[in-house]
C-alpha cells in the first residue's frame, strides 16, 4: 500500500459515508420560513431599519439613537445631553432584538453594564471571504433636538434640522452577558454630530476580538469608563445592509365603458428602467416580479422610426395607426407613436451637466460605482468644449468633488472620477442642495442644465421624505434646472422613488445594467435625454361611443391623469426630449363586435347618435420648454388610418410581451411563442440589436414561464 | 431553464430577495450541504442539526455573499464556520466535541461491511486533528481543489498542501499501527 492507497481508501470512505439526509423537507420549509421572516417581515414591527421609498433608510436606527440618548440622559452620572453632543463618549450600543429579527429597540450598554462575567461560550467567528465596506448612514439632527428626542417618542421620526448626523460602522449580533439571547448591537460605531470635531459618540471594539468591550471614554474629562461587559459575537455586518427592493405600479388598466367614460387622459412616458430590471430579471433567470413591470416603458425602450416633424409647427408629430389585435380578433388596436423633432446636433446648446453620484458603501460593487464611471467617461467623448461638467458626492464630506469643469478638460475630469470611492460621511440631501447650486451657478442663457443623479438604491437617506423630497425637486424644476435619475446594481433599488424623482424632475428614469445600457442611456440618447423640446406633455383621446364600445389604454397606470387635468397647465406631465419617440397603444372594441365585454344597460337605453364615423380624437397638449402655457395639437382618428409596419407590428409585440410578464388577462390564448412570432415580423432594421435582444427576452421568458 | 442559471447569480437574485431564486439554489445545494454535514460531524444526527443551522441563517448570510467567490466556495465557508461553532457549543457538553467522536452509535450501523468501513474511517477521522481532518474533508470528501479549500478555510494554499501531506502521514501511522497488531 501507498500514501496514495491511503488517501484513495478515506475519500472512498468518505465519498461512502454519507446517509440519507432525513429531514430535508423540513429543512427546505423552515429554510423558507427564515427567508420570508428576512425578506418580508410580514407580521409585527416595522421598526427593523428596512429601507422603503416611504422610510428614510436610517429612520429605524436614528430612532434607536434617540432611545440611546433617552437612556443616557437618565443617568444622572454622565453629563447632560447638549454636553454629550461634544462630548465624545465610547460606548456599545445593544441593540435587544425580539427573537431573531423582530422589533429592535436601542438600549444603552449601562443597562447591561453589570452583565456577568464572560460566559464560558465565547465564539467569535469572522468571515474573511466576505470582507464588506463600512456603510454610512446619513440622518439629520441638531442639538435642540437632541433634547427634543430624549423626550419624544422615539418610534416617530422628526425631520426638521438643517445639521446632521452620520453613522458608521457594523452591526453584530451575538450574545451579551450569560442570559443566551440574541441580540443585535454595535461595537466599533462613530456617530458623528455635523460640527463635531470628532466623532460624537462611538464604540470600539478594544480587546482581542471575543471577551469582553470596555466602554472607552474619550479625551473628555469628566465622562467615565463605564464597567466592561461580556459578549459574544455570532455575525457581523455592515449597518444596515438589509436590502429591498420597491417597484413603482399600479393596477392594469381596466376595460372602460366608452358610454360611461368616453375620455382617456395620460402623461407621456420616455422612461425606460422597467425593460432594463425586467431584462435583468430574465438573464439571471428567473421572472420579474410583476409589479416590475411597466408595460409603456417596455415598449417606450425601443427606437421606433416614426415620421419626423417638419420645421414648422410643433417639435413632434403624432403617427396614428389603426390595426387588427394579435390576442382578440373582435378588437383593434389603436397605435398612437409621437416623433420628438430630431436634434441638429451642431446647433444644440452648451450643457451643463452635474454628476451627481452616490458614493455610498453598497456602491462598490462592479456593477456599481465602477460601472457608472466607465458609463459617464464614455459619456464624455460626445461632449464638447462649451460644454461643463461639475461632480458632486452624495456620501464625502466635502460633496463637489469637481468644480465646473470645461469638457475638454479630460484629464481633470477623468482623474476625479477615478478617485470616487465609495465610503465617508455627509447627507444625501445636502449632496441635492449642492447640485442644485451647482448648477444654478453654472447656468447662462440658452444654456441647459441638468442633473444627473446615479444611485443604487434609497436616495432620501437624508432628512427628507420621499414626499418632502419630490415637491423639493418639483420647486428646483420649475428654476430650469433638470434631473434624471440612473439607477445601478440590483438589491436596494428603490424603483419607486426613482420613478417619482425623474417624474418630478422632468427628467429621465433609467436603470444601467450593463455598459451597453449605459452607452444606449448616455451616448446615442445624450441629446434625447438632455434636451428637452416639449414639456408636459399630455395625452387625450376622446373616444366616439357611436363607434366605439370599449377601450383599454395598455401601460401607462402609473401616468393617468384626471380628465380636468388635461388642460390645467399646472399639473405637470412628462417631457420629450430631442429625438426621443412615445408610443401608447389602446385596443378598442368597435361597436356590435362580439369581443364587447359590458351588456348594454336595461334602464338606459338611449342610443347614441352617430355624429361621425371616426373612432375618436386625439389632443395633445405641450409647452415649449420653459414656458408656462400649452399649445394644443388635434386629430382625428379613423377606422382606415395607416396599415400595419415593423414599428407597429414591434411594438405591438412588446407591449404583448409586456401584458404577459404582468400576467394580464386580456391576452387571452395569446402566448410567448405569438409574441416572438409578432416580434420576429417587427424586426426592421435594428441597427444596435435592441429588437434582437428584445427576442431573445422573450424566448428566455417562455421556458421560464413553463 | 432554472437549472441552467449560474449559482451565483441565484444567490445574488436570493440576496436580493427572491424567494424563487433562494428556493432553486437551496434544492439545488441540499444534498451537498448534508453530505459536508456529515462530513464534518461524522454523525447523522448532529449532521441533520448542523444543516439545520445553515438552512436557516442562510437567508442572512446570503447578504454577505457579494459574487466575487463562486458560491459552493462561500456556501462551504458558510457551512465550515456553523459547524465550528456548533463544534465550540458542543465543547461545553460532554457529547463528542469536534465531531467523529460518536463512533459507538456508528458502530451499530445495520450493514456490518458498511459498519467496518465507517469503523475504519472513524478511527482514520479520529486519528487527525481538526485542521487536518476538516482540510480532509474538502479536499477528499468534497473534491475542492487546494486553492478553493485554501480560501474556504482562509489559509494560504502551502497549508493545505501541508495539511494533506500531513493526512498522508497520519494514515500512514495508522496503517503501520493496525498490520502492527
Amino acid at each position: 500500500m501507498t500514501d496514495k492507497d491511503d488517501l484513495n481508501d478515506l475519500k472512498a470512505a468518505l465519498r461512502s459515508g454519507p446517509p440519507t439526509p432525513a429531514r430535508k423537507p423540513a429543512h427546505l420549509d423552515a429554510a423558507m420560513q427564515a427567508f420570508d421572516n428576512f425578506h418580508d417581515q410580514p407580521q409585527g414591527s416595522p421598526a427593523t431599519a428596512r429601507p422603503t421609498s416611504d422610510r428614510s433608510k436610517g429612520t429605524g436606527f436614528w430612532n434607536g439613537v434617540g432611545t440611546m440618548l433617552t437612556a443616557m440622559t437618565s443617568r444622572a452620572a454622565l453629563a447632560t445631553t447638549s454636553a454629550l453632543v461634544t462630548a465624545g463618549l465610547a460606548v456599545v450600543l445593544i441593540v435587544p432584538m425580539d427573537g431573531a429579527f423582530g422589533p429592535r429597540d436601542l438600549a444603552v450598554a449601562p443597562k447591561v453594564a453589570q452583565a456577568e462575567q464572560v460566559d464560558a461560550e465565547i465564539v467569535m467567528i469572522d468571515e474573511p471571504m466576505i470582507e464588506s465596506p463600512v456603510i454610512v448612514e446619513e440622518m439629520a439632527m441638531d442639538d435642540a433636538m437632541v433634547t427634543e428626542r430624549s423626550e419624544a417618542d422615539a418610534a416617530a421620526p422628526q425631520m426638521h434640522v438643517s445639521t446632521g448626523v452620520s453613522v458608521t460602522g457594523y452591526v453584530e449580533r451575538g450574545i451579551i452577558g450569560g442570559n443566551g439571547v440574541e441580540t443585535e448591537f454595535h461595537q466599533d460605531i462613530d456617530i458623528i454630530f455635523d460640527g463635531a470635531p470628532q466623532p460624537s459618540i462611538s464604540a470600539k471594539r478594544s480587546t482581542n476580538g471575543a471577551g469582553s468591550v470596555g466602554l472607552l471614554s474619550s479625551e473628555a474629562p469628566g465622562v467615565r469608563t463605564l464597567p466592561p461587559i461580556a459578549y459574544r459575537i455570532i455575525e457581523r455586518r455592515p449597518a444596515s445592509s438589509v436590502d429591498t427592493e420597491t417597484f413603482a405600479n399600479a393596477e392594469e388598466n381596466p376595460v372602460t365603458i366608452v358610454a360611461e367614460t368616453p375620455v382617456s387622459t395620460f402623461s407621456t412616458d420616455v422612461d425606460t428602467a422597467s425593460y432594463s430590471v425586467v431584462r435583468q430579471s430574465l438573464m439571471s433567470g428567473h421572472l420579474p416580479p410583476r409589479d416590475a413591470v411597466r408595460v409603456e416603458e417596455m415598449v417606450n425602450y425601443f427606437p421606433y422610426a416614426y415620421p419626423a416633424p417638419d420645421d414648422s409647427g410643433a417639435p413632434f408629430l403624432p403617427t396614428v395607426t389603426v390595426t387588427g389585435t394579435p390576442w382578440n380578433d373582435g378588437t383593434q388596436l389603436v397605435h398612437i407613436g409621437l416623433q420628438g423633432e430630431l436634434p441638429e446636433l451642431a446647433e444644440r446648446p452648451p450643457l451643463n451637466l452635474v454628476f451627481l453620484i452616490d458614493t455610498s458603501g453598497s456602491m462598490q460593487n462592479a456593477n456599481k460605482l465602477p460601472l457608472l464611471k466607465q458609463s459617464f467617461r464614455m459619456m464624455l467623448n460626445e461632449l464638447r468644449p462649451e460644454d461643463q461638467v461639475a461632480i458632486v458626492t452624495y456620501a464625502g464630506r466635502s460633496g463637489l468633488a469637481l468644480a465646473p469643469t470645461s469638457a475638454s478638460d479630460r484629464a481633470t475630469i477623468i482623474n476625479t472620477l477615478d478617485r470616487l470611492h465609495a465610503g465617508g460621511p455627509t447627507g444625501g440631501q445636502a449632496g441635492l442642495n449642492q447640485a442644485y447650486a451647482v448648477a444654478e451657478s453654472m447656468a447662462q442663457d440658452g444654456e441647459v442644465s441638468r442633473i444627473l443623479l446615479a444611485t443604487d438604491g434609497d436616495f432620501n437617506v437624508g432628512q427628507f421624505t420621499p414626499e418632502a423630497l419630490k415637491s423639493y425637486i418639483a420647486d428646483k424644476r420649475d428654476t430650469g434646472t433638470y434631473l434624471s435619475v440612473l439607477g445601478f446594481g440590483r438589491g436596494n433599488l428603490d424603483d419607486a422613488t426613482m420613478q417619482a424623482l425623474a417624474q418630478n424632475g422632468n427628467g429621465q428614469a433609467a436603470y444601467i445594467d450593463t455598459l451597453s445600457e449605459a452607452r444606449k442611456v448616455l451616448v446615442d440618447q445624450l441629446t434625447g435625454a438632455l434636451f428637452p423640446i416639449a414639456g408636459d406633455v399630455k395625452v387625450q383621446v376622446e373616444f366616439n361611443p357611436a363607434q366605439i364600445a370599449e377601450y383599454r389604454l395598455i401601460g401607462y397606470e402609473t401616468r393617468a391623469l384626471r380628465r380636468e387635468d388635461f388642460n390645467n397647465d399646472k399639473v405637470d406631465a412628462g417631457d420629450i426630449g430631442a429625438g426621443h419617440r412615445v408610443t401608447a397603444l389602446y385596443e378598442v372594441t368597435p361597436v356590435g363586435s362580439d369581443a364587447v365585454l359590458n351588456d348594454p344597460l336595461r334602464y338606459q337605453t338611449e342610443s347614441v347618435e352617430n355624429v361621425s364615423d371616426e373612432y375618436g380624437y386625439l389632443r395633445l397638449r405641450w409647452k415649449e420648454p420653459g414656458s408656462g402655457t400649452s399649445q394644443l395639437i388635434e386629430t382625428p382618428i379613423t377606422a382606415d388610418m395607416g396599415a400595419a409596419t415593423t414599428e407597429t407590428r414591434f411594438a405591438t409585440a412588446i407591449a404583448g410581451f409586456g401584458q404577459l410578464l404582468r400576467g394580464s388577462g386580456y391576452l387571452g390564448d395569446w402566448g410567448y411563442t405569438d409574441a416572438i412570432d409578432l416580434a420576429n415580423t417587427g424586426r426592421g432594421e435594428d441597427a444596435f440589436g435592441y429588437r434582437a435582444e428584445a427576442i431573445q427576452l422573450m424566448r428566455l421568458a417562455e421556458s421560464l414561464s413553463q | 431553464m432554472r437549472m441552467t442559471t449560474s449559482d451565483n447569480a441565484l444567490a445574488l437574485a436570493a440576496a436580493g430577495g427572491d424567494r424563487d431564486a433562494f428556493g432553486a439554489l437551496l434544492s439545488r445545494h441540499y444534498d451537498r450541504l448534508f453530505g459536508f454535514a456529515w462530513r464534518m460531524t461524522g454523525d447523522q444526527t448532529e449532521a441533520e442539526d448542523l444543516t439545520q443551522d445553515i438552512c436557516l441563517a442562510l437567508p442572512r448570510k446570503l447578504g454577505g455573499f457579494r459574487g466575487d467567490a463562486q458560491f459552493t466556495t462561500w456556501l462551504y465557508r458558510v457551512a465550515m464556520n456553523a459547524a465550528h461553532d456548533r463544534r465550540r457549543r458542543a465543547a461545553t457538553r460532554t457529547r463528542a466535541a469536534d465531531g467523529w467522536g460518536d463512533w459507538e452509535q456508528n458502530r451499530q450501523a445495520a450493514n456490518a461491511e458498511t459498519a467496518d468501513a465507517l469503523d475504519w474511517l472513524t478511527q482514520a477521522m479520529q486519528t487527525l486533528k481538526p485542521d487536518l481532518r476538516d482540510t480532509a474533508t474538502l479536499i477528499l470528501g468534497e473534491d475542492v481543489t487546494q486553492a478553493e479549500a485554501a480560501q474556504i478555510m482562509g489559509v494560504s494554499e502551502g497549508t493545505i498542501a501541508w495539511r494533506m501531506s500531513e493526512v498522508k502521514k497520519a494514515l500512514r501511522a495508522q496503517r503501520a499501527s493496525e498490520e502492527a497488531q
